[in-house]
């Protein structure tokens, strides 16, 4: 491992404030359109980490993680945007504090 | 010669044979086929027991014990140490019974080719002829009372087959042939109840049923002093005879050692009699099974109705073979009954009442083969008196004469039934429009003048009369005089009651014999006929009147087998009791008959006088005018008629005093115990109330209260936790999301707990 490369360390730091904002906006902002750009920030702090041990370890297995990731958050996405779609058009809002018809 | 002994087997196995193949190819063979192999196979039976007789008489009447190829071990129990072997035994007894069943048995089964021809069951009817054989045979060869008794229930099965094989027809006033077959059957039980009782007795005192072992001499005891002259001496001598053989001795000479030694108890669990109380118990029980069989008072009851079946069955198994077992067991059992005396007593009375009583019945019946069925009780009584007063070789004689003229009897009078019918069905057919006035072929009302029309059978039924009227020279004569001697010479020489009782009683039997036989002659042949019928009647077909020539002529000659001693001319001409000399050496107490000129005389001239009487009686002017019995119009005669008729009430008496109290009681206990009891108060009470008060508490108690209830409360308490939990979801993705990361979380401190630990330095 060369001096001159950036140490693990601050990659997965860097994960973990960004994991942490996406969580926070995911749980605080209203908006349907900002809380599933929450979840793909917290996604992508994940690839993060994963890369960065797959670095450390010498490892193609965390690479294959990410790949897998990504796929799955581009599919998430076509079907959360096409749904936040639906609801504004039923609801005129995408409001998710106004979305609890699921009520117990 | 004495390979022939090894022979034995095939007398039973020839009719077994013989049966088999009808059984299985009768609708194949057609009636000839299966008559060829019937009569076939008792023929070549009779062959062998020809065979087996000549054997006996060349090897100086040696009796043999032949083990049953493959059965030989019949019933072996070795813990209890008992072997019953299926094994023969041919001895001179024997032999003579195996020369009767299957001499008469070949003629009457070659008749009943002719008798039953067209019958639809024809094949079926050889079957049983030919069963019948076999279990006869057996009865009569067997070396042990369980191999007799095998073959007494089945000739006492064959019975009831054939009395009951025109089960279809009705046999008259309501009376069906069925019903006359459950009679037979039913009353014989009761007989094969006493016998099979004897011989589990006999078993038990003696440990085997063995009449002899093989090799075993029959002892001759030194009380037989009785006779005049010693006719028998044994190879051995008397005391050596029975231990010359090694192991348990048979049950007669076992009799002879321990009556000899004296004060032998038989221990029976709970008491302990005499040997000598033990032979009357065992010999009574047999006089039972004798009685059933051999119909005797009091269960002489189901041969008259045994008539039923087809006539060659009557003259085979109802007159000269099957029905004369119970005389031959007797017979065979003579050391018991020798020694026995009060049994003794008991069978002559019996027997001679019995004779009495079925030769007066005789003379009111219509019936031609009623007639000579109570005149075959009757002779049967005769028989049984001999064995009672120690006259066994008597008794076997007249068991042998009478098989042949009796069975002669029927055979014609099946010959004359055949005769009507065709004789009916001629008159029916030429007199169109005659009309039906009760004609019964068998109701000798209808018959008389049958003398023109059949005259084979006339001349040979009246050899047959004659011989059972006992009139000199017939076959009866001998036979019949032998047994009123030694009757008679019983109740002089030894002071025996029941010699003078028999003897009282078997003479008039003997007249009361002579008078029903003319009458029947008188109504049957003699005068002119009294209806269309009895007019047109033929002549039976040449397989019918073949047997009876034969049997006719040895109606008259079987007699000469057994001349008294001292009878002049003939006795030294034959010689003397030939018959007794060869049935001595397998029965110890046979004794030749002596002939008193005196006794015959006045016995012939009774029969001779009973004939005239039944004559003048039933004379050709009476009887052409009268319907009715001359008895029964004659003021004197009418109440005795009348009671002869009706056949002194026997039947109805035990209808009355037997039978229906028997069924009431049944009915009672029925309704009694076993519904009111058994089904009302144990099933409703005992069974079905506790039951019921089970299920009751099991129900509420068990069911409703506990199970019931846990399930319930089970349910509420899901109902309750889950209305509390619903309110977790708010619906708010926010809480969701909150308690996902809270989850995450509490996963990673989790799995991070031991770093957490050591961090914290715990």
């Amino acid at each position: 491992m060369g001096s001159s490369e950036v140490a693990t360390e601050l990659y997965v730091l860097l994960s973990a404030v960004l994991f942490i904002m996406g969580a926070m906006g995911v749980l605080l902002r209203r908006n349907a359109i900002l809380v599933f750009m929450s979840v793909e920030l917290m996604l992508n702090a994940a690839n993060l980490a994963l890369v960065a041990f797959a670095r450390q370890w010498a490892s193609g297995a965390g690479h294959l993680m990410v790949f897998f990731v990504m796929t799955v958050a581009a599919a998430e996405v076509a079907v959360g945007l096409a749904l936040i779609v639906a609801i504004f058009r039923t609801k005129k809002s995408i409001d998710i504090d106004n979305l609890h018809m699921f009520k117990g | 010669m004495d390979n022939f002994f090894d022979l034995v087997p095939l007398v039973v196995l020839i009719p077994l044979a013989g049966m088999l193949v009808n059984l299985f190819t009768g609708r194949q063979l057609g009636e000839r086929g299966v008559g060829i192999v019937a009569v076939g196979a008792s023929g070549m039976s009779f062959v062998i027991a020809v065979l087996l007789w000549i054997a006996q008489v060349n090897t100086g009447y040696k009796a043999a014990v032949i083990d049953m190829p493959i059965l030989a071990d019949w019933i072996v129990i070795p813990s209890a140490n008992v072997t019953i072997p299926w094994a023969f035994r041919v001895d001179s007894l024997s032999v003579t019974m195996m020369l009767v069943v299957t001499g008469v048995g070949t003629l009457i089964h070659l008749y009943a080719v002719g008798y039953m021809h067209g019958d639809e069951r024809f094949p079926r009817f050889f079957v049983y002829m030919n069963m019948f054989l076999v279990f006869m045979l057996i009865l009569v060869t067997g070396n042990n009372f369980l191999m007799m008794f095998v073959g007494w229930e089945g000739v006492g099965l064959c019975s009831y087959l054939l009395i009951g094989f025109w089960f279809d027809k009705p046999g008259g006033a309501g009376w069906r042939n069925s019903d006359a077959a459950r009679k037979a059957f039913i009353v014989n039980r009761v007989g094969d109840f006493g016998l099979i009782l004897g011989v589990l007795i006999t078993f038990w005192t003696f440990g085997t049923l063995d009449y002899y072992r093989e090799g075993e001499v029959p002892i001759v005891p030194h009380a037989a002093a009785e006779e005049e002259v010693p006719l028998f001496a044994p190879a051995l001598p008397a005391e050596d005879a029975g231990h010359a053989v090694a192991g348990p001795l048979g049950v007669f000479n076992q009799a002879e050692l321990w009556l000899e030694e004296g004060g032998h108890k038989v221990d029976f669990g709970m008491v302990s009699l005499s040997f000598e109380t033990t032979l009357t118990l065992i010999t009574l029980l047999f006089l039972l099974g004798a009685t059933g069989k051999s119909a005797q008072i009091p269960l002489f009851v189901w041969l008259p109705d045994a008539m039923a079946g087809p006539t060659p069955v009557s003259a085979l198994i109802h007159a000269a073979t099957m029905v004369t077992a119970g005389v031959y067991m007797m017979v065979r059992a003579n050391v018991f009954y020798h020694a026995a005396e009060f049994s003794s007593f008991v069978v002559a009375v019996i027997g001679a009442t019995t004779a009495l009583v079925a030769g007066f019945i005789a003379v009111g019946q219509w019936d031609i083969k009623r007639v000579l069925a109570y005149s075959t009780v009757s002779q049967l009584g005769f028989m049984v008196a001999a064995v009672g007063v120690g006259a066994y070789a008597a008794a076997m004689f007249h068991l042998v004469t009478h098989a042949c003229f009796k069975a002669l009897l029927f055979l014609a009078s099946g010959s004359v039934i055949h005769g009507m019918e065709h004789g009916h069905h001629h008159a029916t057919h030429d007199h169109s429009g005659h009309h039906d006035d009760g004609f019964d072929p068998q109701d000798m009302r209808f018959m008389g003048g049958l003398k023109e029309r059949m005259p084979v059978t006339y001349w040979t039924y009246l050899f047959g009369t004659l011989a059972l009227a006992g009139i000199i020279p017939f076959a009866g004569f001998w036979s019949k005089d032998e047994i009123l001697l030694d009757s008679l010479k019983a109740g002089v020489d030894k002071g025996l009651l029941s010699g003078y009782i028999g003897f009282v009683l078997l003479l008039t039997a003997a007249a009361f014999t002579a008078f029903y036989m003319w009458r029947q002659v008188s109504l049957v042949f003699l005068g002119k006929p009294r209806h269309a019928a009895a007019a047109h009647a033929e002549e039976s077909s040449r397989v019918m009147t073949w047997p009876l020539i034969v049997l006719a002529a040895l109606s008259l000659l079987i007699g000469f087998i057994n001349v008294p001693s001292g009878f002049p001319i003939l006795g030294w001409l034959l010689g003397e009791h030939q018959f007794t000399s060869f049935l001595e050496h397998s029965v110890p107490y046979a004794h030749a008959g002596t002939f008193s000129f005196l006794l015959a005389t006045f016995a012939v001239l009774l029969a001779l006088g009973a004939i005239y009487l039944a004559r003048s009686v039933y004379n050709d002017r009476v009887l052409a005018v009268l319907r009715e019995d001359p008895l029964a119009v004659n003021t004197r005669m009418q109440r005795a008629f009348a009671l002869a008729n009706a056949k002194l009430y026997w039947d109805e008496f035990y209808f009355k005093y037997l039978i229906y109290p028997y069924r009431n009681a049944a009915y009672w206990l029925a309704e009694q115990l076993d519904w009111r009891f058994w089904h009302d108060y144990a099933h409703e009470r005992l069974l079905r109330d506790p039951f019921n008060a089970a299920t009751r508490a099991l129900t509420w108690r068990v069911d409703k209260q506990i199970i019931d209830r846990s399930f319930d409360g089970l349910g509420h308490a899901a109902r309750r936790a889950a209305s509390r939990l619903r309110r977790i979801q708010t619906g708010y993705v926010h809480i969701y999301a909150m308690s996902v990361l809270f989850g995450a979380l509490l996963v990673m401190v989790l799995i991070l707990l031991p770093l957490i630990r050591d961090w914290l330095g715990l």
